[in-house]
């Protein structure tokens, strides 16, 4: 696994008390963690501190709501790392 | 201030979109029903009414610096500490810091003072929608009797 994820997921069960052991890459974070809305401010802050970067969420929330893509790009685990790979990538371009 | 009406600031002083800060000030008002329960006898300014206090300050800072063109909605407090009791008829001063500008929400650091001295502080957490209604133009006219500067959104 990615050092992407397991910073993640570490994130994510201090956050929002979700046991670790159950955060794979495969968690939906939603849907398989049960993260609302407002949880998730919390973890895109401690995500946005962790690697320097600002996770676009209304653009994400945006595409996911117009149907221009599935809410699995960006809230499964692998996937979510990924993205933020792309955003420190980018960022150190 | 008006505690009944949740008007907790009286001027608005300064925001500053470089330091990314605003500062505002108030007066604990003499008289107000609030001080009959809170507490009989020994009138004390409510902790919780502080923490929204910051919170509203906190509120016109981010609304400043998004020009008036989405709401924050209070989501979160973390690490308040209340530090000191005010009684009626207090002047304090208060301040807010943007902590981080996120997409979609916002972190500030506000305090309180009284005479230079600490009364409480906290980490606040906002989630920015768009205004609801005419929520917007409400806001700005308050803003506006707050003493700050406000344009109008562009058409």
């Amino acid at each position: 696994m990615s050092s992407t994820f397991e910073k993640v997921a570490d994130i994510i069960a201090e956050t929002a008390d979700i046991d670790r052991t159950s955060i794979t890459e495969a968690s939906h974070a939603i849907d398989d963690l049960g993260i609302d809305s407002l949880a998730f401010l919390d973890i895109a802050f401690a995500i946005d501190k962790a690697f320097g970067i600002k996770l676009p969420l209304e653009q994400w929330t945006q595409e996911v709501n117009e149907g221009k893509a599935p809410a699995e790009n960006y809230f499964v685990m692998k996937n979510l790392c990924a993205r933020i790979d792309e955003l420190v990538a980018a960022k150190k371009a | 201030m008006k505690l009944e009406y949740f008007q907790m600031i009286d001027r608005v002083v300064s925001l500053d979109r470089e330091t990314l800060r605003l500062v505002a000030t108030s007066r604990i008002p003499s008289i107000s029903p609030i001080f009959e329960g809170h507490f009989p006898g020994h009138p004390l300014m409510p902790g919780v009414l502080l923490i929204e206090t910051m919170a509203q300050t906190s509120g016109y800072l981010l609304l400043g610096l998004n020009n008036f063109t989405a709401m924050p909605f209070l989501t979160k407090v973390v690490n308040a500490n209340l530090r000191r009791f005010l009684g009626p008829d207090t002047p304090i001063e208060m301040e807010a810091t943007l902590l981080h500008d996120g997409s979609g929400y916002a972190v500030t650091k506000a305090k309180i003072t009284t005479g230079g001295k600490a009364v409480c502080d906290a980490e606040i957490m906002f989630k920015i929608l768009p205004f609801p209604e005419d929520l917007g133009a409400k806001m700005r006219a308050n803003a506006a009797s707050l003493g700050m500067v406000v344009t109008e959104p562009a058409a």
